[in-house]
């Protein structure tokens, strides 16, 4: 099937297609959602040794300037003060409200910030950080790819190609040189396993891509696959998990809170969330296992022993690697503590369900 | 001898009899992906032509699956409970999905047969 024209594609769309890719709209961009080995086989092989995903339908953003810290610390609660050169920290935009806007990743380097975004907000990321940063200093990369290399014997293989990199700690950064590309490769990842994001230039993607599938280690993985290792490592995705309306203290995402934030606030929405740090949150994220077989998908209503509402699911599926459904959701606080008992309506029936601890599978990384 | 009808929807049947047996095609379970759990309707249930019979569901989605024909379920395939993936391995065999009563054997003639669901496959992609 042919994408209809008002979808974007990336550097690395012709290689998709050639790999045999079934292709669906994301945030706008055709993108693989799998292979001709399926979720299932490109799941497993991420948790047991390395995939490679195109990401570069994520926005890529480099701040640099005078006071641009303090000034993007006026837009997210994390820390980014006390980030270290060569470190990465995840963090939020947030709203008025306390609301998340999006959750991004915020690289230090030696003169600027690289920031990486989300595809489906990365419009509004930007308009927003150049409404609140200094004139300037913000400049959306369109130039650059994205690509991740997620799995236990990632970075073995990029070792193979810069040994640099096995100096570098879980959530460092460094360049590195690719194939004879100037690579800006961090350690870290959307799948709960170690490995590697690598902007590299646009113009050498594929042939980066295409060096890095031929090693014996990788295979390509689509959406599908990111989704469901995401989702097994309880990490958050955007729109489904996180939204306006939800803040940082019921998400679960207190820790991305700079302690010397939580003192001072000073971040759009300070108010509202540190209210609620102190008060305590409406509802909370928490995982849910379904007892059944069926999966239990994104808006599945959950219910208490009477069959009163008491949240909702917000991320669900079935989890390869655990072998059975898993999800994540809200709930009112009571509901919180892990193994209670709850109810998901699936199709007008009550299955029932337990909260379990968040990730459903060991991390990978150190 | 058995003949095997198709839906647009990529249900096959397979009449034995006054009975059908039910499944989807190797088309369909190519599109869905990994199949992970199917909800097969049970014993006793009235189905009316193109109305829903169940649910499969891979790693990706939900889709219903409809039945191609109005009747009584006689029996839900029970082995899709431990192995949902038989439905992806044997599609068109041990990945069958129920057996139905028909209650009015016309609707089949209404069904494609194989060269023209072959030919309506042919003309998706």
């Amino acid at each position: 099937m042919s994408a209809p024209e008002t979808l974007l594609t990336t550097p690395l769309h012709a290689l998709h297609r050639e790999l045999g890719a079934e292709f669906g709209g994301f945030a706008g961009y055709d993108m693989p959602i799998r292979y001709p080995a399926g979720i299932m086989a490109e799941h497993q092989h991420c948790r047991a040794s390395a995939a490679l995903f195109d990401v570069s339908h994520m926005g890529q953003v480099l701040v640099k300037g005078p006071n641009v810290i303090a000034a993007l610390e006026k837009l997210v609660p994390g820390d980014i003060e006390a980030l270290k050169v060569g470190r990465q920290r995840y963090t939020l935009f947030t709203n008025a409200r306390g609301g998340i806007m999006d959750d991004l990743m915020v690289t230090r380097r030696e003169t600027d910030l690289f920031v990486v975004v989300n595809a489906s907000c990365k419009t509004e990321d930007f308009a927003h950080m150049k409404a609140h940063m200094p004139p300037g200093t913000v400049a959306m990369i369109d130039d650059r790819a994205l690509i991740a290399l997620q799995g236990p014997q990632a970075v073995a293989v990029i070792a193979r190609m810069d040994p640099r990199i096995s100096t570098v700690p879980f959530m460092g950064a460094t360049e590195l040189k690719l194939n004879g590309l100037d690579c800006w490769v961090s350690r870290s990842g959307y799948t709960g396993e170690d490995g590697v994001e690598i902007s590299v230039p646009a113009h050498g993607a594929e042939a980066l891509a295409r060096h890095l599938l031929a090693q014996p280690e990788v295979m390509p993985a689509g959406l599908g696959a990111r989704d469901s290792l995401r989702l097994e490592a309880g990490l958050c995705l955007y729109g489904a998990d996180l939204d306006q309306n939800t803040t940082p203290v019921e998400a679960g995402l207190t820790w991305t809170i700079g302690k010397r934030r939580k003192l001072e606030g000073g971040f759009i929405g300070a108010e509202a969330v540190l209210e609620q740090l102190f008060a305590g949150p409406r509802k909370v994220r928490v995982g849910i296992r379904p007892e059944g077989k069926a999966p239990a998908r994104a808006h599945t209503l959950i219910v208490d022993e009477t069959n009163n509402e008491i949240g909702e699911i917000t991320s669900g599926g079935f989890g390869p690697t655990v072998g059975a459904p898993v999800a994540m959701g809200y709930v009112t606080p009571d509901y919180a503590d892990d193994g209670t008992a709850i109810g998901l309506v699936i199709r007008g029936k009550v299955h029932p369900a337990r909260i379990a601890p968040l990730p459903f599978v060991p991390k990978g990384w150190k | 001898m058995s003949d095997v009808r198709y839906t647009k929807d990529h249900e096959w049947i397979r009449l034995e009899g006054g009975i059908g047996v039910v499944g989807i095609t190797d088309y369909a379970q190519n599109a869905l992906g990994d199949v992970v759990f199917v909800e097969v309707p049970e014993a006793g249930k009235a189905l009316t032509a193109g109305g829903e019979a169940g649910v499969i569901e891979s790693v990706k989605a939900a889709s219903e699956i409809y039945s191609p024909v109005s009747g009584e379920v006689v029996e839900g395939n029970a082995g899709l409970d431990g192995d949902p993936a038989l439905v992806n391995s044997s599609p068109t065999g041990d990945g069958w999905i129920f057996k139905v009563k028909l209650s009015n054997p016309d609707e089949v003639g209404k069904l494609m047969t194989e060269a023209e669901y072959r030919a309506f496959v042919d003309g998706l992609d």
